[in-house]
């Protein structure tokens, strides 16, 4: 069993317990642990079920690539699934469940998969489920999915809050570990300015454990008086718990630091997500451990060899009392003597090479540690922890010559570089023979715009296994980034251990039967054995990138951490191709899972998005109005009186404004000054329409389309002065239109004197609409607009109740209608005066769909309604507002090409149904006959539909093939329920076509 | 006559920076060629051009360089008047645009000595002293949205953004100002 020792544990706090429980159950462990140990330290052995074959399964590793022991973690609005326990620090009152068991984690029914492996061999799902086609979605994937899948999802808002931080150093260097405290030492120095950061809670990666000396002194000693060293120095930023999530280009880095996660309900951001601009990144990320591959390497109690030191050194965790340890190179006899040093057994070493270690070896064995080389584990005994190993030849195929009673199998298959971050833009690996490891190929480094690489390893990364190498390693690598040569800093002293060479094993022992493959895990968390990937590669998934997906090898939430190289040497030794050849499959950010939290940042609940504000809104708000989206802006959609219905709000907001006199905050709609002497020139360019000759004080619509003809918006022209325009546009259309203007000017008329300027927000602008406009205006008091002083299709300016204004009388309503532009500063004053004055009159304010319908009635077309990117202006009858003058406009080319003059184009009518009903939106009018792919032929579309208050009835307007010359024809439009709607073609002017109501 | 309101009323927040919206102020917006305009400047606001990125002040205004044809020029709000006309009478000849927008722009500010680091939480631009020297004015953006950032001193930094979105700018800042959020990325 496992258990805590009585003396050690360089990183917990025995005068600091913590209380936590597991799957309901108390238990204790002490400040410094990891869950991962506290659990062990309580005998929890078995922590989850696999994914597939629901096995037992136990801890494996110490750090982040641990596959097993994932955990739901936590409650309500802290609850978080697939939470590693080797990497949550253990804190005072932690809950945490174990996943994907039914209904226990002791008895679980998914079990009996594993009774069913042989049938459910790599790719089962794919071949079983493909066919049929309809009972994939009905059927066979919510039944997969139910009896798949980790953790839970979480079904509360998550109670923590989120940053982001944007940071601007020379270069950032990855791993507190020895290499990366020695090239941070070093770059300080030469006076870059640095970042560190280590993922772990503690500085010094594996050093201490290991027993490396330096200068010395122990590694211990020299990583405290290092980091205190780098404390002191301004141009050096440590920190600790902040982990790397991706490389990208252009010296881009993202990092997640972990604030809160061990301090849960402290006021602080859980995540703070580091957005980092640097111009190198050294990856000091150090080296994994490879499993080996023996039957019954998932059976809990099998763990890494360095793993059980890690328990051991770190937390005074003693994973069992008789550690067997099974290897393939000279580290994991560290272990050996780390276990036996704390007072434990080592019933044996079993080397797979036959002439063993160098020096450590010699030390087991002055330990008197029993040693069996040219040994490999023929299988492992035991159910939900190990309870034997069977041992055989490493060079036969499995009989087995002895059987040794076990609590813990301590494997070593070697170690791999941690080389995701010299991968993520693109870095090349080359094939360490010796260490039988991809490595960075310095000579293919990932390259940034200059053509020089921007990203460099130091250390065990770099494929250096030895303390004295990989000091030497940073220490050039941390010189190298300040530019500067090796001078007065001079490599400090490290430890030296004679060794002898690894041998490569892949399989263990090499000649194992499928009896035997078949139960040994290359990945844990998804379930891909040995015999998947040899039968990927039996059925012809000879790329790696393919057996990957085939097998789903890799592609858990640990993405192959330990799986990757054995995985690739077993296809290897399938298709008889050297393992350079087969290659690796991509690595991608990120390096471990990134919260959705840290991502987010701090766009959620109230600042998920800017919501744009108009000087008026807070009245809207205040006086319930029920609000629309268009673009950033949430304008009032109408105001809706006590239990009112939208509809009947609708319908009073346009009777009143019909009748009397209604509101518009119109704010919102763009307004661009154009001004200087090309002014006009440049105008009859972006308009279809003359702009130029507008006189002073006089006011145009005018329409700007695309080059390609299509209508891209629309709006009223100002005249303000002799050089001076003031463009409106749609409210969607003000960022657009105006960064349409400045492209034409600064790309193509680049000598044009013309500049713009985006206004839109300085001022407040409120229709005053209806037969009552003038005289509420009147009341107000200050401007004379008269129909004679001011007639329709002018502005004038001045001051309304002492508020600097400018007035233009332009109407969409078809009333008498005045837009008042106010600054915005004012606006609010000027809309509480008018609804003052207006009261008298019964005044309204009307929201945007009012506003649509009066449209409507008046037969003016709406940009992205009437419009889709497709539109023309001559579509809609707009052929009036096109110049036939002009030598050329932005879209005239465009309109002349013959689709565009073709006269089967679909134009602008009005449609009414006999019967008032409302047609549905965006409906079809069918033609007779069918297209090649059986659907009914078309011949118009409906654009625009809404129950017209003012005739009582509904109107629509749409595009009908030759519809102007088809006016009293009827069309046949279908419903979604299968019914038909019929409309007869009309004048798309339903409302006083004379604009009689508005000549006033 | 009513008086000028700007969109937040003078809003505060204390973490661990202050955050305040100020204003009203009077701001021009002044695009044309900089060296022509320069004598101008001086004329009508007693002010030097600013050069890239700078920002020249003097007896209560001050002039900002905005972009290669733009500067952004700052006085008491009830002068605007008289300034676009003596800019408008003194500029008859050459090519310019001079615009209020006094209204469309929301201040705020942010004071305490870790201003910076609310700001390099929502901006990419470097915030830091040696990219944001005291006294630079820095046009980016604040999370989602265009913003300009000028460090009046070290621990008061001034942020102009769109008047519609001042609510969503000032609750970003006291996001990133709540305590426990400190960070001391920016050491002397």
């Amino acid at each position: 069993m496992s258990t805590r020792l009585a003396t050690g544990g360089r990183l917990i706090v025995r005068t600091e317990p913590r209380r936590f429980t597991f799957n309901g159950q108390r238990l204790r462990g002490f400040a410094g642990d990891s869950l991962a140990s506290a659990l062990l330290a309580n005998d929890v052995m078995l922590v989850g079920r696999s994914f597939k074959y629901h096995r037992p399964r136990g801890i494996v590793a110490s750090g982040a690539e641990e596959p097993n022991a994932l955990v739901n973690l936590g409650t309500g609005p802290r609850f978080e699934p697939n939470q590693r326990t080797t990497t949550t620090e253990l804190f005072e009152g932690l809950t945490a469940q174990s996943q994907n068991h039914w209904p226990s984690l002791e008895f679980d029914i998914g079990a009996v998969n594993a009774q069913l492996a042989r049938f459910l061999p790599a790719g089962f799902y794919y071949k079983m489920f493909i066919h049929p086609r309809p009972l994939w979605k009905y059927l066979y994937e919510p039944f997969i999915r139910q009896s798949a899948g980790l953790g839970r999802a979480p079904k509360d808002h998550d109670a923590d809050r989120y940053e982001h931080l944007h940071a601007h150093f020379d270069s950032v260097i990855v791993g507190g570990g020895i290499a990366g405290l020695q090239a941070a030492l070093c770059a300080a120095e030469t006076g870059q300015r640095v970042m560190l950061i280590e993922q772990t809670p503690d500085w010094g990666g594996r050093a201490p454990v290991d027993g490396d000396r330096i200068d010395g002194q122990d590694a211990a000693d020299w990583i405290a008086a290092t980091i205190a060293k780098l404390s002191t120095r301004p141009n050096v930023t440590l920190r600790l718990r902040c982990v790397a999530v991706g490389v990208y280009d252009h010296g881009y880095f993202l990092a997640c630091e972990r604030l809160g996660d061990h301090l849960p309900g402290a006021d602080l951001p859980r995540h703070r997500l580091w957005r980092i601009r640097c111009k190198t990144i050294v990856s000091a990320t150090g080296a994994i451990e490879r499993p080996l591959s023996f039957a019954g390497n998932d059976i809990p109690g099998v763990m890494l060899a360095s793993a059980v030191r890690d328990y051991i050194v770190n937390f005074a965790v003693s994973p069992g009392d008789r550690v067997v340890v099974v290897t393939n190179n000279d580290d994991a006899y560290r272990t050996a003597i780390a276990v036996k040093r704390a007072g434990l057994d080592v019933p044996a070493i079993v080397d797979a090479r036959p002439d063993g270690g160098g020096a450590l070896m010699q030390q087991a064995r002055q330990l008197g540690i029993r040693i069996e080389t040219g040994k490999a584990v023929a299988q492992v005994r035991g159910g939900k922890r190990v309870s034997a190993v069977a041992l055989c030849r490493q060079a036969g195929e499995g009989a087995v010559t002895e059987t040794i009673p076990c609590d813990v199998v301590a494997m070593s298959g070697g170690w791999s570089p941690v080389v995701h971050l010299w991968s993520h833009c693109g870095g090349k690996l080359i094939w360490d023979e010796a260490l039988a490891c991809f490595s960075p190929d310095p000579t293919r480094p990932p390259t940034g715009a200059d053509g020089r690489a921007f990203v460099t390893t130091a250390g065990a990364a770099s494929g250096l296994l030895g303390c004295s190498e990989v000091l030497a390693d940073a220490t050039k690598v941390g010189i190298a980034l300040g530019g500067a040569t090796p001078g007065a800093m001079l490599t400090p002293n490290g430890s030296a251990v004679q060794t002898n060479p690894l041998l490569p094993v892949w399989i263990m022992p090499q000649g194992a039967a499928i009896r035997r493959r078949g139960k040994m895990w290359l990945d844990f968390q998804n379930d891909v054995k040995v015999s998947d990937v040899q039968l990927a590669a039996q059925e012809g998934y000879e790329s790696v990138e393919h057996a990957k997906r085939y097998t789903t090898l890799g592609m858990a939430t640990d993405q192959g951490k330990l799986s990757n190289i054995n995985g690739l040497a077993v296809l290897s030794g399938a298709l008889d191709a050297p393992i350079p050849q087969v290659g690796t499959t991509t690595f991608r950010p990120p390096y471990t899972p990134v919260t959705m939290g840290a991502l987010a940042g701090e766009a959620r609940g109230g600042i998920f998005q800017p919501l744009r504000a108009t000087p008026i809104q807070q009245w809207h708000i205040d006086n319930g109005a029920c609000f629309e989206p268009v673009g950033h802006w949430r304008r009032p959609y109408c105001y809706p009186k006590g239990a009112e219905s939208h509809a009947d709000a609708v319908k009073r907001e346009i009777n009143t404004t019909r009748n009397s006199l209604g509101l518009l905050d119109a704010s919102t709609l763009g307004k661009i000054l154009v001004k200087g002497p090309d002014a006009g020139r440049f105008l009859d360019m972006i308009y279809t329409n003359m702009m130029s000759p507008l006189g002073l004080g006089e006011c145009r619509y005018g329409l700007m389309c695309g080059e390609n003809g299509f209508l891209i918006d629309d709006g009223v022209v100002a005249r303000l002065g002799g050089d001076t325009w003031l463009c409106h546009t749609t409210t969607g259309g003000a960022d657009r239109i105006h960064a349409h203007m400045e492209e034409w000017l600064q790309t193509e008329w680049w000598d044009w004197q013309v500049y713009t300027a985006n206004v839109t927000e300085q001022y407040a602008q409120i229709a005053v609409v209806g037969p009552n406009a003038r005289r509420v205006l009147e009341k107000l008091g200050g401007l004379e607009v008269g129909k004679t002083n001011l007639p329709a299709m002018h502005w004038m300016e001045g001051r309304l109740a002492d508020i600097p204004v400018r007035v233009f009388r332009i109407s969409f309503s078809g009333e008498l209608s005045f837009e008042i532009a106010a600054p915005a500063a004012q606006g609010r004053a000027l809309w509480d005066m008018l609804l003052e004055a207006g009261a008298e009159f019964g005044v309204t304010p009307y929201g945007t769909e009012a506003l649509h319908v009066m449209r409507a009635e008046k037969g003016f077309i709406m940009i992205g309604d009437e419009t889709d990117g497709t539109v023309i202006p001559q579509d809609l009858g707009l052929g009036w507002a096109i110049s036939k003058k002009k030598a050329d406009f932005i879209g005239k080319r465009g309109q002349l090409r013959r689709h565009m003059t073709d006269p089967d184009r679909w134009k602008l009518v009005g449609l009414e149904t006999p019967d008032g009903s409302v047609l549905p939106e965006g409906a079809y009018a069918t033609a007779p006959g069918r297209n090649a792919n059986g659907q009914r032929h078309t011949q118009g579309r409906v654009t625009s539909t809404y129950f017209s208050p003012t005739l009582n009835r509904g109107i629509a307007l749409g595009l009908v093939l030759h519809g102007p010359d088809r006016i009293g024809e009827t069309l046949e439009f279908p419903r979604l329920d299968g019914t038909i709607a019929t409309a007869r073609i009309v004048d798309p002017v339903f409302y006083d076509k004379q604009g009689a109501k508005q000549d006033v | 006559m009513s008086d000028p309101v700007t969109p937040l009323k003078g809003a505060r927040y204390d973490g661990f920076c202050q955050i305040t919206e100020i204003g009203p102020r009077g701001m021009i917006a002044l695009r044309g060629d900089l060296v022509a305009l320069a004598g101008t400047l001086r004329a009508v606001a007693g002010l030097d051009m600013p050069c890239q990125r700078q920002v020249t002040a003097a007896g209560g205004n001050a002039c900002a360089w905005m972009s290669p044809d733009e500067v952004l020029l700052m006085l008491p709000r009830p002068e605007v008047e008289g300034a676009l006309a003596q800019l408008a009478a003194a500029l008859q000849n050459l090519h310019h645009l001079a615009a209020d927008v006094s209204d469309a722009r929301a201040l705020l500010r942010i004071t305490g000595p870790l201003a910076r680091e609310v700001l390099a939480k929502l901006t990419p631009a470097d915030v830091s002293p040696a990219g944001l020297p005291v006294g630079e004015l820095r046009r980016t953006r604040l999370a989602q949205v265009p913003a300009a950032l000028r460090v009046i001193a070290e621990g008061e930094v001034e942020v102009i953004c769109f008047r519609s979105v001042a609510q969503y700018v000032f609750d970003l800042l006291s996001m990133a100002a709540r305590p426990g959020g400190e960070v001391t990325l920016f050491r002397a």
